[in-house]
């Protein structure tokens, strides 16, 4: 096995979090209405409607623009120096670390570890009856695929077509849609673990769900 | 024996309880004069009910009964509009079903029954009254349409009619009209159900009001809670009825507070500032009736009929059958009808509600009473609702006014009677010529030069003028004249779309010159004053205002209304929200009512509503076509009550008489559109657009969330889910509009328009 469990916990635990630089998307005079270690909340609603926390202002030929925070999480690396000064196209003003909860971890390690098949288009999905009878069974061993297995059912149209499997041999770990549902073009339908790394994957995530506090 | 007693005490002091919680109901809360100690103390008795002797347990009771009957005197003394407002929403007050098992003597629900229903809110039924003449008892058929409360129920939302429930209501109007039996609406409604599906809350009653203004069968209404729009829906009648302790509002008091006092959603509305909304609404019965909103008051006992009160259902069916009567009566001859109320007011002297009627009227109609009562509907919605000033007028205007009465008949010759005459002529030579008698061709062509000397073609143009460029373009001549004052500005704004579509800053000058307030990027439409379409959209110096003298004010002496109106006339140099002109597009006429934001936020009162509704009579007269221009609408003023509720009948039924004569109704909606005016004479129109990025609905995104408790996506009202939902009939680009107004003139309509 390539990638060493303790060490990448390790990784995790030191560092628990993504962080997503705020950079000036235009020239103007900047503004902070944040300062440093500050909890600041991304977009909410059910339509992701009401805008993040108010970030900063920055100003363009009188035209004073809101920037609101896109994710949530801690803001680091402020440059206060910065405030009611002209910035630069791209300049970096703040980092928001946003804190990597348990699922999102796992997430993580998934889509390295995992052969993700997606949507050729933007349709209804189905997994065909044999396949949701081996999948209700929820068995410990897992859905075992091949290339060319045909066991997804695009529906577009009036008109189901079978999706043949292409990819290297494995077992289904992880479903990312609900029988039925409206998937986007290119979104994950699911992914397949190989054989031999799957004892290793389940260990991880073992370990995550039992040591790591959210 | 004795089980019979305690029986029959059990019974009676479970009617205590009821009545001691109706108190409670009414006061808003069991803490006014320590009504939960009494409540508790019957229950203690009713508990504890065997160990009780019989005088004991009776004197008990004639205790309770006598401390109860005391508290609902006082109570009944002094009842506030709030408390009125309680008792009409109380689950112990009577409900549409109470009235049908007691006033009808039979009835059968159409449309569904319980919960098993398309809309469980609102009870259709196929019923039947009978009166009594000479003990010889007749009957009639009626159509029953009204709201279910239930009590209770969960399903029926509290009465409140969802769209589908709305058009269940004109569907059994129709099949009453058919039939040609009348029509009982029974209101018990706190407002429509506000949501957009088909056919859509404001669409839905817009349609009922715009059938039922010309429905050919008596209707009468009664009115036990009147919320709104809602109660519009089945409202438009002959006669309108009101309970005594009912109410009838343009706003539940809840809703005016917040409006009123700026609550923040979510927040606890102030009870005191709730009472006070409620009161300044004016929405009792005597209210209405002094308003002349409704014409007659079915007395209840002091605290509200209940579903016991069968003295209350024998004066109903009394007083039904009594307006029915008058509106067939009306319909007949005046003397026929004299003679009648006569001996009916007689009648009443003497011996109050009695069971026995003097006369029998037939309740069906002949074709020209049925025009008669359409006649008389007409008159009433127009004589209702008046609530403005008539400001001095020039002597200009005077003599525009009296050159208005001079046009009626010059239209009426030349477009008319002319007209008429010039087609049956056409259409003979026109047959003749195709004959192919070609000898002929001698004798009919002096004929057709006489004939087009005396009706010379008229200059308009005609749809070939399409297929030709339009001479005068927005963009080269007369856009240049009028330069939005936004414009004067040097800086960039941010359109809206920017993070989703990319697009750049704009910098104003441009955007609110060059650009028409359009985005180049995404055509998103930034909101531009309406005097940028009173200059751009018609052909320049065309526009003639008329009805300018007259004036919103505040009918109802609502509280803190005459500034803010005044605020409103120093702000925009004008007396009321909708402007109303005849203006010309490519050389065709038209007459053009328009609301805009500035004044109130285009919100329609008596002054506007009697705006549009002259607006509606003078294209009707002209045969021009009528244009509905919405810079902004937010609803029926809320500070002139139900005399702005009244615009909606009443402006529909002006709007159904000038489409029913053969004009060209068109209504196109810019920026916000919302409430009453969109749920009525807007929303009635055959030809509706909306202009780019206006938003579209009946009730607004936190009214939604208050009253149904779900959120909608941020774009629920915009014009292209509008469009989605067969709101509208398309969506303009403003810079568009008048090129596509000039082509809907020329394709739509009937020949009735005189340019035809």
């Amino acid at each position: 096995m390539d990638i060493n469990l303790n060490d990448l916990l390790r990784k995790y635990k030191s560092h628990p979090y993504e962080d997503h630089k705020i950079d000036a998307p235009h020239t103007g005079l900047v503004f902070f209405k944040v300062r440093d270690g500050q909890e600041v909340a991304g977009p909410s609603g059910q339509w992701l409607q009401k805008p993040g926390t108010l970030l900063y202002i920055l100003e363009r030929e009188n035209n004073p623009k809101r920037m609101y925070s896109a994710f949530t999480g801690r803001v680091a690396g402020l440059r206060a120096g910065l405030e009611g000064s002209f910035v630069q196209a791209g300049e970096q003003l703040l980092t928001i670390q946003h804190r990597l909860n348990r699922d999102e971890i796992i997430d993580r390690i998934l889509r390295d570890v995992l052969q993700v098949f997606r949507a050729p288009q933007r349709a209804r999905y189905f997994f065909t009856p044999e396949t949701v009878t081996f999948l209700e069974k929820k068995t410990d061993k897992g859905l075992p695929i091949a290339p060319g297995d045909e066991i997804i059912i695009m529906s577009l149209m009036k008109r189901d077509s079978f999706l043949p499997y292409e990819g290297a041999p494995g077992i289904i770990y992880k479903v990312y849609f609900q029988q039925g549902d409206l998937v986007e073009q290119d979104s994950p339908l699911f992914g397949v673990c190989p054989p031999e790394k799957l004892p290793f994957v389940q260990k991880v995530i073992q370990r995550i769900r039992t040591e790591w506090d959210d | 024996m004795d089980q019979n007693y305690i029986l029959d005490s059990g019974k009676y002091l479970s009617g205590l309880q009821d009545r001691i919680i109706y108190l409670g109901d009414v006061k808003g809360g069991l803490e006014w004069g320590h009504l939960q100690d009494l409540l508790n103390e019957v229950q203690k008795i009713r508990r504890n009910i065997f160990e009780f002797q019989e005088k004991e347990l009776l004197r008990q009771i004639r205790n309770l009964e006598d401390r109860i009957s005391f508290f609902e005197a006082r109570v009944a003394e002094g009842l506030t509009p709030i408390e009125v407002v309680n008792i009409a929403r109380s689950v112990q007050r009577f409900t549409l079903q109470d009235i049908l098992e007691n006033v009808y003597d039979s009835f059968t629900e159409l449309g569904g029954e319980g919960d098993c229903n398309i809309d469980p809110a609102v009870l259709v039924a196929r019923a039947t009254i009978s009166r009594r003449v000479k003990n010889r008892i007749y009957f009639h058929q009626v159509m029953v349409i009204g709201h279910e409360k239930g009590k209770g129920e969960e399903f029926r939302n509290g009465g409140s009619a969802k769209p589908w429930g709305n058009e269940k209501a004109l569907r059994y109007m129709k099949v009453a009209e058919a039939e040609g039996i009348p029509i009982h609406s029974y209101i018990f409604t706190p407002g429509a159900y506000p949501t957009e599906d088909y056919p859509g809350a404001a669409q839905q009653i817009a349609r009922n009001l715009y059938q039922m203004a010309k429905l050919r069968v008596p209707v009468v209404a009664f009115i036990s809670e009147g919320g709104s729009g809602g109660a519009e829906a089945i409202g438009l009648a002959d006669i309108r009825l009101m309970a005594s302790r009912g109410y009838y509002s343009v706003i539940s008091p809840e809703g005016a507070a917040a409006i009123e006092g700026h609550i923040k959603e979510g927040e606890q509305l102030p009870r005191k500032l709730v009472e006070h909304c409620a009161e300044q609404l004016k929405i009792t019965a005597q209210d209405n009736l002094s308003l002349k909103t409704i014409d007659r008051i079915v007395e209840e006992p002091p605290l509200g009929a209940r579903k016991e009160d069968f003295a209350f259902f024998r004066r109903l069916r009394y007083e039904i059958i009594r307006a029915t009567d008058e509106v067939v009566l009306k319909t007949k001859s005046f003397r026929a009808f004299r003679v009648y109320a006569l001996k009916r007011q007689a009648m009443e002297t003497e011996n109050g509600i009695c069971e026995e009627f003097r006369l029998y009227i037939n309740w069906s109609l002949s074709d020209s009473e049925k025009a008669r009562l359409l006649e008389n509907r007409s008159r009433k919605y127009r004589n209702m609702g008046h609530g403005y000033n008539e400001l001095r007028q020039s002597v200009v205007s005077r003599l525009a006014q009296a050159g208005d009465t001079a046009k009626q008949s010059y239209y009426d010759i030349r477009y008319g009677l002319l007209r008429h005459h010039s087609r049956s002529v056409q259409k003979i030579l026109e047959e003749v010529s195709s004959e192919g008698f070609i000898f002929l061709k001698t004798v009919t062509e002096p004929m057709r030069a006489a004939y087009d000397f005396v009706f010379p073609k008229p200059e308009t143009p005609t749809r070939t003028e399409l297929s030709t460029p339009v001479r005068r373009s927005i963009f080269v001549e007369e856009w240049e004249q009028y330069i939005s004052p936004l414009a004067n500005e040097d800086r960039t704004v941010t359109c809206p779309n920017a993070e989703k579509y990319g697009c750049r800053d704009l910098w104003v000058p441009d955007l609110y010159g060059e650009f028409c307030g359009v985005c180049p990027s995404c055509g998103h439409h930034f909101p531009l004053e309406y005097q940028w379409y009173l200059e751009n959209l018609f052909d320049k110096g065309s526009v003639r205002e008329f009805n300018q003298h007259i004036a919103s004010t505040n009918p109802l002496n609502f509280h803190g209304l005459d500034a803010k109106l005044k605020k409103a006339v120093e702000r925009t140099n004008r007396h009321s929200a909708l402007i109303t002109f005849g203006a010309e597009v490519h050389g065709v006429k038209l007459i053009v009512a328009m609301l805009y934001s500035n004044f109130r936020s285009g919100t329609v009162g008596a002054a506007e509503g009697e705006k549009f509704v002259r607006a509606c009579d003078k294209a009707r007269t002209t045969r021009r076509p009528f244009l509905a221009y919405i810079h902004t609408t937010g609803g029926i003023r809320i500070h002139e009550g139900t005399l702005g509720v009244i615009q909606m009948p009443r402006c529909t039924l002006a709007v159904r008489e000038y489409i029913d004569s053969g004009g060209l109704y068109m209504v196109v909606y810019d920026n916000n559109s919302y409430a009453g005016p969109v749920a009525s004479f807007l929303g009635c129109s055959p030809y509706q657009v909306g202009i780019r990025s206006s938003r579209i609905g009946f009730a607004g995104p936190r009214v939604i969330r208050e009253t149904t408790g779900a959120d909608v996506p941020p774009d629920y009202h915009s014009a292209k889910n509008a469009l989605k939902r067969g709101h509208i009939q398309g969506i303009w680009d403003r810079r568009d509009f008048r090129k596509n107004l000039f082509e809907a003139m020329m394709t739509m309509g009937s020949p009735h328009l005189y340019y035809k």
